[in-house]
């Protein structure tokens, strides 16, 4: 058995942008599902009122007959411009400081199943610092979603200035499907993402302050 | 512009607090309507700057345009305002050199166009429908409104008011529409006419015009004064 220090470290402006999505990724969901409350594409589900954003709907209603959505569009219309802005900064970023690549890859099919079953056996050690191919495979999913938002966004947002765009998603009512569906892929990952986080919190102090060390016993029977 | 930051700063506090205090919802807070009111009027702004005054908005075949169109409103179609089309005049303001009032029948014997085109609500359903009537612009034309002016505002029988930029006001197909469905526009609808926008969300074509103004101060609007979106375009 051996000892050995892992690290992981997250520069400043990974840092920044890595918050700045995050809070407004929550604000973008809070506000959408108030939204999606005027107008549910599933009938007959709607979202909990205390889970979403926009303020008091029945102050909203009682005072100007508008079930609190002028509001939640103007959450949504503002954090757009965070996430679009802070998303775009960090895939150049990623991209061009090699942060991806170091990182992110490679990830193969085959080291998504071997890893996927070594979790499910509870034999995925974790080692910090490091990713397993099921957690790449996340990050791009996750990053590759925020893409396709943005696009479906566009093509609901200006319909006629960018009519084109919508049928790629099938027209204006396949782009909020897509929006929706999406969302709801964003969600789980965020879900799962925080789960593993509170396992390790070691990767949450990482991500606040920069740095963060772990000291580990390698055993034959771990699978990295 | 140091006030500006000092908002941001604020609003952009509240936005970790919010995500600290669960089930405490700051978006009534005066601060941050003033920040989020900001970024309505940036985005009024960019969404000016991408308007292509050219671009029309998608048109469909006919067979694709909705007979039974939804009605919607804030008050019942009972409450619909029912206006006489003898007595009914539509008053002409601002700057626009011939001001003679209107009636339904000199209105109505205006060149006409018809398009199939898709009304989107800011709620988030959409339909299509068949409307008939005369381009805003030749009507703008005719009585002399000075078209360099950055605004059109209308004024409505229900007490609804809106208005919009001049370059969506002479966009080609913006129109004063007085059929729905080769119909003579239903009480409900907004008979004698409604403005007709492809090219910005429903809430921003007014019914029951009863006055037309041409200024250059941003016309307030009815939901824009409940913090929708003023310029609100598709």
């Amino acid at each position: 058995m051996t000892t050995q220090v892992d690290e992981q470290r997250h520069p400043l402006s990974r840092r920044i942008l890595h918050w700045v999505m995050a809070l407004s990724m929550l604000v973008m969901i809070g506000s959408g599902w108030r939204i999606y409350n005027a107008h549910p594409i599933i009938p007959d589900f709607t979202f909990p009122e205390w889970a979403t954003l926009g303020g008091d709907v029945q102050a909203s209603l009682a005072r100007h007959g508008d079930p609190g959505v002028a509001s939640a569009i103007a959450w949504h219309f503002a954090a757009m411009w965070t996430l679009a802005i802070a998303y775009i900064l960090f895939m150049a970023w990623g991209f061009v400081s090699g942060h991806f690549r170091r990182d992110f890859l490679p990830v193969t099919p085959r080291m998504v199943v071997r890893d996927m079953l070594a979790a499910l056996r509870f034999r995925l050690a974790h080692r910090l610092g490091e990713y397993n191919a099921v957690q790449k495979m996340a990050y791009w999913g996750a990053l590759a979603a925020v893409a396709v938002m943005i696009l479906s966004g566009i093509a609901i947002w200006k319909p006629v200035q960018t009519y084109p765009l919508e049928l790629l998603f099938g027209g204006f009512q396949g782009a909020r499907l897509v929006h929706f569906l999406v969302m709801a892929g964003i969600v789980l990952f965020l879900v799962v993402h925080v789960m593993l986080t509170l396992i390790v919190p070691r990767t949450l102090l990482a991500m606040v302050v920069g740095r963060a060390t772990e000291r580990r016993h390698d055993t034959a029977e771990t699978v990295r | 512009m140091t006030l500006i930051r000092r908002e941001t700063l604020r609003g952009g506090l509240s936005l970790g607090a919010l995500t600290l205090l669960t089930g405490c919802d700051l978006s009534d807070h005066d601060s941050v309507q003033r920040v989020l009111a900001r970024f309505s009027q940036w985005n009024d702004r960019v969404q000016a700057a991408i308007f292509s005054p050219g671009r029309l908005a998608p048109t469909f075949p006919e067979a694709m345009a909705v007979k039974d169109f939804r009605y919607n409103a804030w008050y019942g179609p009972d409450k619909a305002p029912r206006l006489d089309p003898a007595g009914y005049r539509l008053q002409l303001a601002g700057r626009i050199e011939r001001k003679a009032p209107w009636t339904v029948e000199q209105l109505y014997a205006l060149p006409q166009v018809s398009q199939v085109t898709r009304h989107v609500c800011v709620e988030g359903w959409s339909m299509i429908g068949k409307w008939s009537g005369t381009p805003l612009r030749t009507f703008l034309e005719q009585i002399g409104a000075d078209t360099t002016a950055r605004y059109v505002g209308f004024e409505c029988a229900d007490g609804y008011y809106e208005g919009i930029d001049m370059p969506t006001a002479l966009h080609p197909q913006t129109m004063m529409a007085f059929r729905l469905s080769d119909e003579v526009l239903p009480m409900k609808y907004g008979y004698p006419f409604k403005i007709r926008i492809p090219t910005k969300l429903g809430f921003k074509n007014p019914k029951f015009v009863t006055t037309i103004y041409v200024t250059d101060k941003q016309p307030r609007g009815y939901w824009t004064d409940r913090g929708y979106n003023w310029f609100s375009g598709l």
